[in-house]
């Protein structure tokens, strides 16, 4: 019997379960994708974001702030790229200067340091903000994070201290024992004395599964552009616009390695596993970031993409026990401020709810450090010459257009959540990620993954199961 | 620090050319940077026929094509580092380049050529709408797979763009028992060769939809569907033109770009080919730094390309040899009506050999024109066609006595006959 299962790997059920590997428990994370952080934590702003806008006293105001103060260890720690650069949201309009100004005091509230500025401070700082922006508020502590990696080195460091992960399972069903659940998957059965829901857009159905709930998660899908890492100093804060019912708004903003994110849009869908892009909305989210940054160099589009947001019924975060198990614990419906929040929620629900049930004591082993990885744009000629010699993998450059080696995928390989799709290996280490789009390394990538899982050069997927890319051979007998 | 006469990145068939071209003209200090583990480049992978009519006056394959130049550079004993990806190039000469036998090493060159090819556009690029499933690729790549690993992508295919890649991949693929249903092409005209379009689509009965592009690609996992419509002039859908393709596979032919990836942090300027602006002489506007081939700006046929990387190989050994003045007379040259690009944009005519190229496209299909080549007002060179297409580059030599140096302005332009 398992201490603790955690249903979904996401930012919150990866910080969640490395929180849990702190502690002498027996921890099972099920994940029904083909990678850790492959729905919402994946396809998001990946913006930390300072808490100047969610409504005081909500759970999302709460986590956002303490989370925010999190990040800066957490991501030393996690060896994850972040960088405070500041958010700035501006009013291009005179009428909107009231609002700036009740943001502020929200701000405030919330706990959240900001500065109102004035157009002239804006300009000076953003140069090519639109000339008729009319002032901002700037919050120094909102950031930019590698959401990719924050994911897979949270459960990577979970995984190393005990964790175990199964991917590609589904849970179907959950019994209610007379000491905890019995977890039905679509692989096995198991028993635990506690279950954390992390399911993300899925949260409300896992709930459902030992009782019934009276709300419902929702996808609010966003879209985004990206574009390739040539027009440096476009912007250097995240650049968004005044807030809305329908959230933050569309927000231009640099990335972690350099790119520019345009998005996202906020529309309602059906079907939650839904990521389709359309033109009018996307010509909508073009028209909205160049009334703040008229410059956006849309040629240099590399990718469209769409996430959905686990937007539940509640308006704030879903957090707590089931009404009847005070061992069946909810953490979904992490819409935005999701990704800030996680590391905060993931440690209020085990020190809050976890405790209550379960009696936890401190690994004297642990640490919250995974394996640093090597950071090749960080070394002087010397080093990486003297890391090449010591392996030379690390001369071998793969991916073209972001210069990713052969060491560093190997790395990626020898982990303890190592990738086992192109596309799981693209988020770990960007190889793919740049303007060919895989065109070049995408045949050496997966002849990569083939030589060390031991398989053929077709039974690589790209992402889920049964997304082969080179599904037929032309020689031989076919599979 | 290594130190090279002549540095240059690439070894397809642009940077065999020209080094071999310099090699003949008497430079010997030679270095080829490429960053697989052969030579050749694309040409690898271009296995049909149709290469070498201009150059060799027969028709060859992209791999015997591209072997004639490997086995020229092996003889000549022109050095070449396999493996080797440059990182970057340094506006006083320095390429630096990784490879797993040599490490980091920084190579001092006295002049470079950057012949680095080109790259697809791909669907991010061109923002497909729809779902976001597996088996969209572009022709390029799915022509990698099959030709170089033995893989076909899918069974059911459907290509936008008509591309050239795009028409070679749907004879392949038909070849290979794939089922071709279709190509879509944006424009009311091909962007491929007509000699394609017959030899890839006509013979095989593949539909080529004229004015009509994806709407949406549909399927969660694969691609299960396919949807076209037909545009209006101003490119928009027009309403109730739709198509349906049941398919597994969306090839992309839809593009080249221009892999200037190394000239970005030389902030030198660019054209309106997306490849560095460049002289008479192949020379951007660094001294010493050449552009040739596919990476300059994209041609239809490897034997054009192989002989502008000759054109970038005279002026380079020219400027090793204190030959180039950088000064005279400079004429800036001009697309006019109905021209897309022209390359050189600028033409330093004290520096020019006896014969000045011009290499342009048509910005549209035309009928009955003339193209009219004119310094100043004064006219240089009258061209009569009774037909152009932009997917055909043209080539027109002036002899550098025409040029009068009275008007530094060259325009090329069209000019339709009533």
């Amino acid at each position: 019997m398992f201490d603790v299962i955690v249903v979904g790997a996401g930012c919150v059920g990866a910080l969640t379960a490395r929180k849990l590997s702190s502690y002498q428990l027996n921890v099972l994370v099920i994940e029904k994708e083909n990678d850790v952080g492959n729905a919402t934590s994946m396809a998001n702003s990946a913006i930390v974001h300072s808490g100047y806008d969610p409504v005081p006293g909500t759970l999302k105001a709460k986590f956002n702030v303490l989370g925010n103060k999190m990040y800066p260890e957490l991501c030393r720690d996690l060896d994850v790229h972040f960088e405070q650069i500041g958010s700035l949201t501006v009013a291009l309009y005179d009428e909107q200067i009231p609002m700036l100004k009740e943001l502020a005091e929200r701000s405030k509230q919330n706990g959240v340091e900001v500065k109102l500025l004035s157009k002239e401070e804006v300009l000076e700082m953003e140069p090519n903000i639109s000339p008729d922006v009319k002032g901002a508020l700037l919050a120094p502590s909102a950031g930019i994070v590698n959401p990719f990696t924050l994911v897979v080195h949270a459960m990577e460091n979970a995984v190393d201290h005990g964790v175990e992960l199964h991917l590609n399972e589904e849970v179907k069903e959950i019994k209610s024992l007379q000491e905890g659940f019995e977890v039905i998957t679509s692989k096995g059965k198991y028993q635990t004395k506690v279950l954390i829901n992390c399911a993300g857009i899925y949260g409300d159905k896992i709930h459902s599964l030992i009782e019934p709930i009276d709300y419902n998660i929702r996808a609010r899908k966003g879209q985004y552009f990206v574009l390739d890492h040539y027009a440096k100093g476009l912007v250097n804060h995240v650049i968004f616009p005044l807030p809305s019912e329908k959230g933050k708004g569309i927000l231009v903003s640099p990335t972690t390695s350099g790119n520019y994110i345009v998005g996202p849009s906020s529309e309602w869908s059906d079907d939650k596993d839904l990521v389709s892009c359309d033109k009018p909305t996307l010509d909508n989210v073009r028209a909205q970031a160049q009334a703040m940054v008229p410059s956006i160099p849309f040629n240099q589009v590399i990718r469209i993409f769409a996430g959905n947001r686990p937007t539940p019924s509640t308006h704030d975060f879903v957090i707590g026990t089931a009404k009847q198990y005070p061992n069946f614990i909810n953490a979904s419906g992490i819409e935005s401020p999701g990704l800030v929040s996680s590391p905060a929620i993931a440690e209020y629900i085990v020190e809050t709810y976890v405790s209550k049930v379960l009696t936890l004591v401190k690994k004297d082993s642990w640490s919250g450090k995974v394996r640093p990885r090597v950071h090749l744009n960080e070394l002087s000629e010397s080093e990486r010459n003297a890391l090449i010699k010591k392996d030379h993998h690390f001369g071998r450059i793969i991916c073209n257009c972001e210069k990713v080696t052969y060491g560093e995928i190997l790395d990626e390989l020898s982990r303890s959540v190592p990738p086992h799709s192109v596309k799981a290996l693209k988020k770990r280490t960007r190889a793919g990620f740049g303007k060919c789009q895989g065109g070049f390394c995408q045949p050496l990538v997966i002849q990569i993954l083939a030589e060390h899982y031991g398989v053929m050069f077709s039974d690589i997927n790209y992402d889920k199961l049964g997304s082969e890319i080179c599904k037929y051979s032309t020689k031989g007998e076919e599979k | 620090m290594i130190r090279h006469r002549l540095v240059i990145i690439g070894g397809g068939s642009a940077g065999m050319a020209a080094a071999v071209k310099a090699y003949e003209l008497g430079e010997k200090d030679i270095l080829i940077l490429e960053k697989n583990n052969y030579l050749g480049g694309i040409l690898n992978q271009c296995i049909h026929n149709g290469f070498g009519l201009h150059e060799f006056k027969e028709e060859l394959t992209g791999p015997e094509f591209m072997s004639r130049f490997s086995k020229q550079v092996n003889e000549l004993g022109i050095k070449y580092r396999l493996n080797a990806n440059v990182l970057s190039i340094s506006k006083d000469k320095v390429v630096t380049y990784s490879s797993e036998e040599d490490g980091l090493v920084e190579v001092q060159a006295d002049a470079i050529i950057l012949t680095t090819g080109c790259y697809e556009r791909n669907a991010g690029a061109i923002q497909i709408a729809g779902d976001r499933p597996v088996g969209v690729y572009t022709a390029g790549q799915a022509q990698l797979y099959l030709n170089c690993y033995g893989y076909l992508v899918g069974k059911k295919v459907f290509i936008l763009g008509s591309g050239d890649i795009g028409l070679i991949m749907a004879r392949r693929m038909t070849l290979e028992g794939a089922k071709v249903l279709g190509v879509a092409e944006l424009m009311p005209y091909s962007a491929g060769l007509n000699r394609n379009i017959v030899q890839c689509l006509q013979d095989f009965n593949i539909p080529l939809y004229l004015s009509h592009t994806v709407k949406e690609v549909r399927g969660k996992n694969r691609v299960e569907k396919v949807i076209i419509a037909e545009v209006d002039e101003k490119m928009q859908f027009i309403p109730g033109t739709e198509m349906e393709f049941d398919c597994d596979t969306l090839l992309l032919s839809v593009g080249l770009i221009p892999n200037n990836d190394l000239f970005n942090s030389l902030g030198i300027k660019f054209s309106k080919t997306r490849g560095a602006v460049v002289n008479q002489d192949m020379e951007t506007e660094i001294p010493g730094i050449f552009s040739a081939g596919n990476v300059l700006h994209v041609h239809d046929l490897v034997d054009y390309v192989v002989s502008e990387a000759r054109e970038a190989a005279v002026g380079a050994v020219k400027y090793l040899n204190n030959s180039t003045k950088h000064a005279g007379f400079a004429y800036e040259i001009k697309q006019g009506f109905g021209i897309g690009y022209v390359v050189p944009q600028v033409l330093n005519i004290d520096d020019a050999s006896e014969k000045v190229s011009f290499k342009f496209r048509v910005a549209k299909p035309f009928k009955d024109i003339v193209i009219n080549i004119k310094e100043g007002e004064r006219l240089l060179k009258k061209i009569i066609k009774p037909a152009i297409v932009p997917s055909e580059m043209e080539i027109v030599y002036l002899p550098k006595e025409l040029f009068q140096k009275e008007d530094h302005t060259i325009t090329v332009s069209v000019e339709e006959r009533k």
